[in-house]
């Protein structure tokens, strides 16, 4: 299979005539009778960028994604597009293509007639929209399959005409609507770098819709998070990962352990939390003394069975996976039961094995300042 | 402002500037400069008929915006117009008739008040204009997404089907509840409505005949049953034995479908009357007196049968195998007998398809009209009765609209009942998920009770096609056997002479007639059915589920009511088409528009929704989407529909026998009168002539459109759908 990281980086001829635009949203309210899908929600993609939408299923992203290409109306707010208004445009005014979850190629038409007809129904002669369309196909890595029915294509092949056609008009802002859901999971991981690699590479200003946490950390500049119709927190995979803004965040990105302590003494931008008999040094994000939650991420907790340091909080492992890179445990302890994960380790601890526990210092701790 | 909408507002001008607004003058054919200018709107405004000036108004309030004028601000003039001309237009329609005010309070200005005739060309023109005017601004005021075709659509489908469907109903309500002087009259109503003809139970007691409603009730529920049992019982031979004529089910299921209703009556006269085939031989070996028992109730029976019988068979064929066969095999494997698991598991499961069923063939035989009419005798049921009250000695058109309503209330009934009954219960045992399961094969008493009564059935049926086919070759059928092709050629005949062909036979001018109408109303049906399937599937807007109902309304009407009401309604300006072929044309394209609505909705729910969607974010705006993307893929639906209201235009009797004139008279019309002259064997001959003429358009329509293309591996299972998705 031809790829779509043998592009390599084009020379100024063959770069998008148009800008990349920025997308904004200013309170953008979309409700069904007495349901509201997206409740009030205000953000800015800058131009080039490649955001995604992430959030569990029903939580609203699609249906931003899909206020984004006009293919819903907004029942209040603003939507701009590179500064323009464009809330009452429908779908076909707006210079915004889509990748559909399905990949929506149309059957009766080849792979060719198929990314050719964003060109044709603009109105450009058949022979330039036959020309654009080979350009964005051969930019795939599609070159020779140009005659081929949808339905003969494998699914990523099907995936990367789908790509072709969103591009060929080579819109403002290009939209995927959960692009890897029906691929393997093999060849997700390859598709979603051959998608960030065509974004970086042509510079467009991308929005991306994914349930998947992980895809999301992978390709993203910045990723909004959203939860019951709202954004729950946008940021750099970084921030959400290592400072997500509160306990459904720091649930959704990554696993965490969710643990309760107390700030016994604030000094300057650090906390000291106690939790148990452990005492660590945190940004304290704004919160005041008192009780706390914290996120604890998997690979930031320590377990030794040997026993050997006097300030750990001591538990029992009850359960031990061996998943080859990793080795995932289910420890009980006074501070909660903790799902514990260890990389490079050889032997796993054995399930009933008194162990220390104790926290990284520098990372995968962080305080959870809503909760 | 968009160039379409500019384009509407000149042709609101210019149909009331340039267009005769008056249609179908009396009197001497106008000269040019009469047809065009001379009888405009304006003109005539100008020269008398001042209730055309107001019109003016509304369409000078449509150029406001398209001289200047920004977006939000210039829908509001658009939409104002709109509504404005639209109720003008409407009121000085109703309000002036052909003889002056038709409210009686306006004659105090002045008695009998201005007249006027019905609309013609400028004001349906006009008319049109601030309907799409009104719509794209609503459209521009964000309305379906901003969307002028998808609004326009939907104005225009709406409009249509007020004109059409609840225009002519609601009159037939009126005309029941009134007097011979056209005033409200529920009394004169109650009498007609209670008279003993129609709901007298004399034969429970007496010698008398039953009331005409309960007749038909009863031969609906005869039917019903009747088909119902044999269609199961060919549905379960098709699908679960390994029965070998399987093939010849199919064929033997479409043909009554494109057979004239009443055929099937005319053979069995010509098997059973009284100088029948089978009588003569019964008389002449055992002595069994000739007799008339055929006319009436049993007759009626036995050809309705016939006629519906398959179209039970292709609704129950559908349940049964739709269902899953694991359910079976579960049953099986819980240790249940093959009888019981058919008696507890695949009975029920058949139960909404039983009901539909049921249905179909009650409301089919309380339309029938043919067949009554050909072999009812003294059986008289609504459908003939609601005929002759309107053209026989009675001529009273009030009893008529009274027994339509009896009619109407019935079939709505019947549709009601099985809604509630049916209801929100899920019988869907496909699933999207694999199933590999073997059907169950029918138990023994379940398959043999399925060939006794449908292997004699099938024999019969084929016989009776026999007898068509032959009695269209000899000269009398039942007395004299001499091979002809007299029938042919009187009905048929073509002449050459110097001048080119003359078709002097009989037939030719209904033949004609009749082509011209089906194909013309084959396709405008098509369009405005799969419009409605794509407006009711695709898009959201808020009333939508009436807007279902009316579309599907139209199916619920006896033809015979359509009829009535049509003549009842667009005899009189402000719509007066009655005697043109225009009126022929929309009857059908309403009465079977129910069918392409199905049939689209059913093609376009497996159509991802997103190829709509994509199409749309690549630019292309609905209108386009429609064309390029969605019309290919419902290339089913379109051939379904099409073939459907050919069909049904080519055939159809109840309906357009209120409607033919001798201009516009219909092949089945004709035929009709044949029978009644006794000529059996030139409308069995017609007839014959009619079921090639539509094999070969069926045909045509397949070929013209073409199968749908997805490169999948196979798309056999196309071709023998159509004759399913036919029907309703």
């Amino acid at each position: 299979m031809n790829q779509m990281t043998s592009v390599t980086p084009l020379g100024p001829s063959a770069m998008l005539k148009k800008q990349a635009a920025s997308v904004e949203f200013r309170n953008v309210t979309k409700r069904y009778g007495s349901v509201t899908a997206v409740d009030s929600v205000s953000f800015v993609i800058e131009p080039g960028q490649l955001v995604t939408l992430l959030g569990p299923s029903g939580c609203g992203k699609t249906t931003t994604l899909r206020m984004i290409a006009g293919l819903e109306m907004a029942s209040a707010g603003q939507i701009l597009i590179g500064g323009r208004d464009v809330t009452n445009l429908s779908a076909a005014d707006r210079d915004v293509s889509m990748v559909f979850q399905s990949y929506a190629l149309f059957p009766h038409m080849s792979v060719l007639e198929n990314v050719a007809y964003g060109p044709t129904v603009q109105g450009a002669s058949k022979k330039d929209a036959v020309a654009m369309a080979m350009e964005k196909l051969s930019l795939v890595g599609l070159t020779g399959l140009e005659k081929r029915a949808p339905s003969e294509l494998s699914g990523g092949q099907q995936q990367r005409v789908a790509v072709a056609r969103a591009l060929v008009l080579e819109p403002q802002v290009l939209l995927f609507d959960e692009p890897l859901s029906n691929l393997d999971a093999k060849l997700r991981r390859r598709v979603r770098e051959d998608i960030r690699e065509l974004q970086q590479n042509l510079n467009l200003t991308v929005a991306y819709v994914t349930h998947d946490q992980e895809e999301a950390l992978a390709v993203s500049d910045r990723i909004i998070v959203m939860s019951n119709a709202r954004i729950a927190q946008t940021g750099t995979p970084r921030e959400l990962y290592e400072e997500p803004a509160d306990l459904f965040v720091a649930d959704f990105i990554g696993d965490a352990n969710i643990l309760t302590g107390a700030v016994v003494d604030l000094a300057g931008p650090q906390a000291h939390v106690q939790i148990d008999r452990l005492r660590i040094e945190l940004p304290h994000r704004g919160v005041m003394k008192g009780p706390v939650k914290l996120a604890v991420r998997p690979d930031a907790i320590f377990l030794d069975e040997t026993m050997a340091q006097p300030n750990a909080v001591s538990g029992t492992v009850r359960k031990a996976s061996y998943l080859g890179t990793q080795i995932e445990y289910e420890v009980e302890s006074p501070i909660g039961e903790l799902f514990v994960v260890q990389y490079g380790r050889k032997e796993p601890i054995a399930p009933g094995t008194p162990v220390a526990i104790s926290f990284a210092l520098q990372r995968g701790v962080a305080i959870i300042p809503g909760a | 402002m968009s160039r379409a909408t500019v384009g509407w507002i000149v042709l609101g001008w210019v149909g009331y500037v340039l267009l005769p607004w008056y249609g179908f003058e009396r009197g001497a054919a106008p000269s040019l400069t009469d047809y065009f200018v001379g009888g405009s709107g304006l003109v005539r405004g100008l020269a008398g008929a001042w209730w055309l000036l107001p019109i003016l108004v509304p369409l000078l309030l449509a150029l406001r915006p398209a001289l200047a004028g920004s977006r939000p601000v210039g829908s509001s003039w658009l939409v104002a117009s709109g509504l404005l001309g639209l109720a003008l237009v409407v009121l000085q329609g109703f309000l002036i008739g052909l003889n002056g005010w038709t409210v009686d309070a306006l004659k105090v200005f002045a008695d009998p008040g201005p007249s006027q005739d019905g609309m013609g060309f400028g004001a349906a023109l006009t008319a049109s204009a601030f309907l799409i005017i009104l719509c794209h601004g609503l459209a521009a005021r964000g309305w379906c997404r901003g969307d002028a075709f998808v609004t326009s659509s939907i104005g225009v489908v709406i409009a249509l089907i007020v004109i059409f469907v609840f225009f002519p109903v609601s009159t037939i309500l009126a005309s029941a509840f009134a007097d011979d002087g056209g005033n409200f009259a529920p009394l004169t109503f109650l009498t007609k409505f209670m008279d003993r003809s129609i709901w007298g139970l004399d034969c429970l007691t007496g010698e008398l005949r039953c009331g005409v409603a309960w007749n038909t009730l009863f031969l609906g529920v005869l039917v019903a049953f009747g088909t119902t049992a044999l269609g199961l019982a060919f549905a379960l031979i098709a699908t679960r034995t390994a029965f070998r004529y399987k093939k010849l089910l199919r064929v033997m299921s479409v043909l009554p479908i494109i057979t004239p209703p009443f055929v099937i009556g005319l053979a069995l006269i010509l098997l059973f009357g009284r100088s029948g085939a089978l009588s003569a031989v019964l008389f002449e070996w055992f002595g069994v007196p000739r007799s008339r028992w055929i006319y009436g109730l049993p007759g009626i029976l036995i050809a309705q049968l016939l006629a519906f019988t398959p179209i039970a068979f292709l609704v129950l064929i559908g349940v049964v195998q739709g269902i899953s066969p694991t359910l079976e095999e579960a049953s099986q494997t819980l240790r249940a007998k093959s009888w019981t698991t058919f008696l507890t598991v695949t009975l029920p499961l058949m139960r909404p398809g039983l009901a539909n069923a049921f249905l179909l063939g009650f409301v089919e035989s309380l339309a029938d009209f043919g067949n009554p009419l050909v072999l009812g005798g003294n059986y008289e049921v609504l459908s003939t009765k609601i005929f002759f009250a309107v053209v026989g000695a009675q001529q009273d058109q009030g009893r008529a609209a009274v027994l339509s309503i009896i009619l109407l209330a019935f079939t709505l009934g019947a549709f009601w009942l099985q809604h509630a009954w049916l209801g929100k219960k899920v019988y869907t045992t496909v699933t999207g998920k694999g199933d590999a399961g073997i059907p169950l094969p029918l138990p023994r008493r379940v398959a043999l009770a399925s060939y006794l009564t449908a292997i004699p059935w099938a024999v019969f049926t084929l016989a009776i096609y026999v007898i068509i086919v032959i009695g269209a070759f000899v000269r009398s059928m039942g007395r004299d056997y001499t091979p002809t092709l007299e029938h042919f050629i009187t009905a048929f005949r073509i002449e050459g002479t110097e001048r080119g062909l003359y078709f002097s036979g009989s037939a030719w001018d209904s033949f004609f007639a009749t082509m011209k109408v089906a194909a013309l109303s084959a396709p405008l049906t098509a369009a405005i059915g799969l419009l409605t399937a794509y407006l009711l599937t695709r898009q959201r807007f808020s009333g939508q589920r009436a807007f279902e109902f009316g579309t599907l309304l139209s199916f619920a009407i006896p033809g015979t009511v359509v009829g009535v009401s049509y003549i009842l309604a667009f005899n009189v300006p402000p719509i007066e088409i009655t005697g043109t072929g225009f009126i022929l044309v929309m009857c059908f394209v309403f009465r079977n528009m129910p069918v392409g609505v199905r049939s689209g909705i059913a093609t376009l729910s497996q159509i991802d929704k997103s190829l709509d969607e994509a199409s749309l974010t690549l630019g292309a705006r609905s209108a386009t989407t429609m064309r390029r993307v969605v019309l290919p893929l419902l290339r089913p639906a379109i051939v379904a529909s099409l073939v459907y209201s050919f069909v049904r235009a080519m055939t159809a009797v109840s309906a357009v026998i209120f409607l033919v004139t001798a201009e516009y008279n219909m092949a089945t019309t004709y035929i009709v009168g044949r029978v009644e002259a006794g000529e059996f064997g030139l409308a069995i001959a017609y007839s014959t002539a009619l079921i090639l003429v539509m094999l070969l358009a069926i045909v045509a329509i397949q070929l013209a459109v073409g199968e749908r293309r997805l490169g999948r591996r196979s798309a056999a299972a196309n071709a023998p759908a159509v004759a399913v998705e036919a029907l309703p």
